[in-house]
C-alpha cells in the first residue's frame, strides 16, 4: 500500500510537468495498428533504409533497420570489442593507438555519410571521437572500420566530422579552446584563457586512393565550437560552425558563458583556404599526432606525423567571416538547395535563419558590425532571412525533407516542430519522449533527402520500455513525415548515447561489391597459412607461434605441447572456410584479452600468456556447425626448464 | 586405367540418350524408381544436382589444369579430405570408381542443395556427419579440380 502510494508520488512531478507543457493529447503517447503495418519488416524481408546511429559514449557505430528500428550490427570503432577481438587482436590494436598511447575508449557523436555531389552515396561513413580529438572512416561494402586520424590541437573533438559536397574535405573543430604552442606556452594559468586559449578548425583532405590526410588547421579564437554543416550547390566551398562561450569563460559556463545576446556563427571559405594551403601559405607548426589504418595485408598500421600546417585568419584574409547569431547557438543546418543556414539558437526564443546569398553579399559590401579579435563579424540584419517564432523551447537541430520543410528538434519542450523554409511558420508539431537532442532524416543534411521519416533522438527515456534500473537505454523515436502531419510510428532503444544518425536507402549499399568473405588467395597477412599442411608451431626464444587453421569442424593443429612457462604464444588461426557467414572463433583458457573471431578467408592472432603449468583446452566460439561443440583442443604447459620438445598434430 | 570404364559410359550416354543403350537394364529400372521416389531425374541422379548439367569428360589430362586443380584443392578442400584415407570426409584416391565427374563438381559447387536433394549426398552426410561447407569455387575452379583428382586417381 505505502509502495503503492510512493509510486504515485514519484510520478507526479512527470505528470505535472506534462500537463503545464499541453502535451496530454492521448493520440501522440502512442501507435496504433496502421502505424505498426507501416513498421512492419515481415520476417526475410529487408527493412527499407540502413540507418547509422552513434554508439555516444560506447564509442561505436550501430547499425539499425528503417523503419522496422531493428539492431542489426555493431561496428567497433573506437573501443574495443570483445565480440570479435576488435583492439585486443593483434591485427586491429594498433587502430586505438594515439599520441596519448593506447586508447581502447572513446567518445563518439556524429556518423556522416560521405557524399558526391551533396547526396550520401554510401562508399564510407565518418564518425568523430571528442575526448582524444580523433576522426575514423568506416568503409561500407564491408562495415569495417579502416582508418583513425588523430586532430592535434584540439580541446575536443565534436563539431566533427561533417563532409563537403563532393567530400573534398572532412572538418572538425575544437569544442574546447585549449593553450597552444610549446612547453611554456601551454604551461599557463587557466585564468588566463582569454589571453592564452584558442580555437582551430581543422579540414582533413580525402585523399585519391580514400585514405585521409590533415590539410590544415583554422586558428580561431577561444570559444567553443559546437557543430558544422559544410554549404551545398550554391555554398559549395564554405562551411559554417557555430560557436558559443563568445564571452571566453573559463569556469561555470553554465552561467558565464550564457550572459552575452548573441554568439557566432563562424562562416568559412574552405576554398579559399585550401588555395592558401597548397600555395604553401600558413606556419608548419609542430603537433604529435596519429593516423592508423588497415592495410592491404588486413593487419592495422600506425603512421606518426609531428607538424601541421596552420592559417592564421588575421594574416590571410578572406577564410572566415562571423555571423552573429543569438543565443549559444547549438546546430548549424544548411537547407537541400544550400542557400539558407539554419541555427539552433538552444537558449533563443526565435530560431535564426541565415542567408547564404545576402551573406555574400554583406561579405562584399563589407557590411560589418565589427570585429573579433581580427575575424570580421557581419551585422545581423543584413544576412538574417528570417526568424521562426515559436518554435518550442531549446530548439537545437534542423533537417530537411527535400519538400521546403524543416524539422528542427525542441529539447526543453519535447518536441519536433515542422516549418516552412519559405515562410518561416510552424506548420506542425509532434511530442517526443523525452528531450530530443538530434533528429534524423534519411539524407535529410544532403541536398537529397529521403523524406519519408524522422528519427528523433531522445535523452531521456524514462518510462518508454520495462524498467532496467537506474540505467536505460537511449530511446529513438520514429515518426513518419510523410504527411501534412507528424505521425509517432515507433519506439526502439538504442545503445550508449545515439547523439546523432544518418541513414540511406539500403539499395544504395547492399550491391555485388559488398564483401561477404575474404578469399583465402587474397590473405596477405605475414602469418596467415592457406592450407592445413603448413600448419605448425614454431619456437623462436620464449616466443611461440602456432599456425593454425579453422574449418568446420576442426582445428589444425589440435594437439599441441612443448610449451614452457615463460613462454608467449601467438596463435595465428586463419579460416579457410570460404562461405559468407561461417566465421569461427578461438579461445584458450586463460586468455585475458578477448576471443578471436576470424571471417572466412582472414587470420587473426591471439597473443596467450601461461600462468600455470598444465593442459589448457581451446575451442571455437562461434557456434559453427553441427558438430561445433567437438570443435577444440588441447596445449600442454610445461615447467620452465622442461624437456618436452615441440609436437602438433591433428588426428594423429 | 581407373578411368577408362568412365570415358566408356560417358561415351554410351552421351551416344544413346533414349534408352537404345543396352547396358544394365536392371541398374536402370532401380535407378528410375530411384528417380521416381526422389523426384530427381535421371541424369540428376547420375550426375548430380547443381550447376552443372553436361556429362564432363576426362579424356587425355592437361597438366596446367592439374597444377591449377592441385592448389586450389590445397586450400580450399584439403583440410578436410585426404587421397588414401577417410579424414572428414571422404577419401577421394578412387573417387572415379564411385562418382561421375560431373556429379564431383555439382557436389563441390552446391553442396548444400545436394545433401538437402541427392540421396547418395544424403548417405554421406549420414554417414561423415559433418556437411560439405560452399567453397565458392568457380566452376572452372571446381573443372580443374575434377582434372586433379583423375591425375591422382591414376597414381
Amino acid at each position: 500500500m505505502n509502495a503503492h502510494i510512493l509510486h504515485t508520488l514519484r510520478y507526479l512531478p512527470l505528470a505535472a510537468l506534462v500537463l503545464i507543457l499541453g502535451a496530454c493529447s492521448s493520440q501522440e503517447l502512442g501507435s496504433d495498428a496502421d502505424a505498426a503495418q507501416q513498421v512492419y519488416v515481415a520476417p526475410g524481408e529487408y527493412d527499407e533504409f540502413y540507418g547509422f546511429m552513434s554508439g555516444g559514449y560506447s564509442g561505436q557505430l550501430s547499425v539499425y533497420g528503417i523503419p522496422s528500428g531493428r539492431h542489426i550490427y555493431t561496428v567497433p570503432v573506437f573501443s574495443q570489442l570483445a565480440t570479435n577481438g576488435y583492439g585486443y587482436n593483434e591485427e586491429t590494436k594498433a587502430m586505438l593507438e594515439t599520441s596519448y598511447g593506447f586508447v581502447p575508449w572513446g567518445d563518439a557523436h556524429h556518423p556522416e555519410l560521405s557524399q558526391t555531389d551533396g547526396v550520401p552515396d554510401g562508399r564510407y561513413i565518418f564518425i568523430n571521437e571528442n575526448n582524444t580529438p580523433r576522426v575514423a572512416k568506416i568503409d561500407l561494402n564491408s562495415f569495417q572500420t579502416t582508418e583513425i586520424i588523430e586532430i592535434p590541437n584540439s580541446g575536443g573533438n565534436h563539431a566533427s566530422p561533417f563532409v563537403t559536397q563532393n567530400t573534398e574535405y572532412i572538418s572538425a573543430a575544437t569544442r574546447f579552446s585549449v593553450p597552444m604552442g610549446d612547453d611554456g606556452e601551454r604551461d599557463v594559468a587557466i585564468d588566463s584563457y582569454a589571453e592564452n586559449f584558442q580555437g582551430t578548425l581543422s579540414f582533413i583532405k580525402m585523399q585519391d586512393d580514400g585514405s585521409m590526410r590533415l590539410d590544415f588547421q583554422i586558428l580561431v579564437p577561444g570559444f567553443d565550437y559546437d557543430l558544422s554543416h559544410a554549404g551545398k550547390g550554391p555554398s559549395h566551398g564554405w562551411s559554417f560552425f557555430t560557436s558559443y562561450n563568445s564571452e571566453q569563460a573559463h569556469t561555470l559556463l553554465e552561467v558565464n558563458a550564457s550572459r552575452n545576446d548573441k554568439d557566432y556563427i563562424a562562416a568559412v571559405n574552405w576554398a579559399k583556404a585550401a588555395e592558401y594551403a597548397a600555395q604553401g601559405e600558413g606556419e608548419m607548426v609542430p603537433a604529435d599526432y596519429v593516423r592508423n589504418y588497415i592495410d592491404s595485408d588486413h593487419i592495422a598500421k600506425t603512421e606518426r606525423y609531428n607538424e601541421v600546417r596552420v592559417l592564421d585568419p588575421t594574416e590571410l584574409p578572406g577564410m572566415i567571416y562571423y555571423l552573429p547569431t543569438p543565443k549559444s547557438p547549438h546546430g548549424v543546418d544548411v537547407s537541400p538547395d544550400g542557400e539558407l543556414i539554419v541555427a539552433g539558437g538552444k537558449l533563443s526564443t526565435v530560431i535564426p535563419v541565415h542567408s547564404f546569398s545576402k551573406m555574400i553579399e554583406a561579405i562584399e559590401n563589407e557590411d560589418y558590425e565589427g570585429e573579433e579579435q581580427g575575424i570580421p563579424v557581419l551585422r545581423y540584419d543584413a544576412t538574417l532571412a528570417g526568424e521562426v517564432q515559436n518554435p518550442g523551447l531549446g530548439p537545437l537541430h534542423t533537417e530537411f525533407d527535400g519538400r521546403g520543410n524543416a524539422y528542427t528538434t525542441a529539447f526543453i519542450s519535447s518536441e519536433v516542430v515542422k516549418w516552412s523554409l519559405e515562410t518561416f511558420e510552424v506548420l506542425d508539431r509532434i511530442d517526443t519522449y523525452y528531450s530530443p537532442g538530434h533528429l534524423m532524416i534519411p539524407g535529410g543534411d544532403s541536398r537529397k533527402p529521403w523524406g519519408k521519416y524522422l528519427v528523433a533522438l531522445n535523452k531521456i527515456t524514462k518510462d518508454r520500455y520495462l524498467p532496467t534500473g537506474p540505467e536505460l537505454f537511449h530511446s529513438a523515436q520514429l515518426i513518419d513525415i510523410s504527411g501534412d502531419k507528424m505521425r509517432l510510428l515507433l519506439d526502439f532503444p538504442t545503445e550508449g548515447e545515439p547523439h546523432y544518425a544518418q541513414a540511406i536507402p539500403a539499395d544504395l549499399i547492399m550491391d555485388d561489391d559488398m564483401v561477404r568473405f575474404y578469399p583465402l588467395e587474397d590473405n596477405q597477412n605475414p602469418h596467415a597459412i592457406t592450407s592445413e599442411d603448413q600448419a605448425r608451431v614454431e619456437r623462436d626464444g620464449n616466443e611461440v607461434h602456432v599456425y593454425m587453421t579453422t574449418i568446420r569442424t576442426h582445428f589444425a593443429p589440435d594437439n599441441i605441447e612443448g610449451i614452457k612457462m615463460g613462454d608467449t604464444v601467438y596463435f595465428h588461426v586463419t579460416n579457410l572456410e570460404q562461405d559468407w557467414d561461417v566465421p569461427h572463433g578461438f579461445t584458450v583458457r586463460g586468455a585475458n584479452t578477448s576471443e578471436l573471431l576470424i571471417m572466412p578467408g582472414e587470420t587473426r592472432t591471439l597473443v596467450w600468456t601461461p600462468d600455470r603449468v598444465g593442459v589448457a583446452p581451446f575451442y571455437c566460439t562461434d557456434f559453427c556447425s553441427a558438430l561445433h561443440q567437438e570443435m577444440q583442443g588441447y596445449i600442454r604447459v610445461s615447467p620452465a626448464g622442461s624437456d618436452v620438445p615441440i609436437s602438433f598434430g591433428t588426428g594423429e | 586405367m581407373k578411368l577408362s570404364g568412365w570415358i566408356i559410359v560417358t561415351a554410351l550416354l552421351l551416344g544413346g540418350c533414349s534408352g537404345d543403350s543396352t547396358e544394365s537394364n536392371e541398374s536402370e529400372s532401380s535407378s528410375e524408381a530411384a528417380a521416381t521416389s526422389s523426384g530427381l531425374s535421371e541424369f540428376e541422379l547420375e550426375h548430380g544436382v547443381g550447376p552443372v548439367d553436361e556429362v564432363i569428360t576426362l579424356e587425355s589430362l592437361d597438366p596446367e589444369m592439374v597444377e591449377a586443380g592441385a592448389e586450389v584443392f590445397r586450400t580450399k578442400c584439403s583440410a578436410c579430405h585426404k587421397m588414401s584415407e577417410r579424414y572428414v570426409g571422404p577419401a577421394l584416391g578412387d573417387i572415379f570408381e564411385t562418382r561421375s565427374p560431373t556429379f564431383v563438381m555439382n557436389m563441390i559447387l552446391n553442396p548444400e542443395g545436394m545433401v538437402k536433394e541427392h540421396p547418395e549426398a544424403k548417405k554421406m552426410l549420414s554417414q561423415f556427419l559433418t556437411p560439405m561447407p560452399n567453397q565458392n569455387l568457380t566452376r572452372e575452379q571446381a573443372r580443374s579440380i575434377v582434372e586433379y583428382l583423375a591425375s591422382e586417381n591414376e597414381q
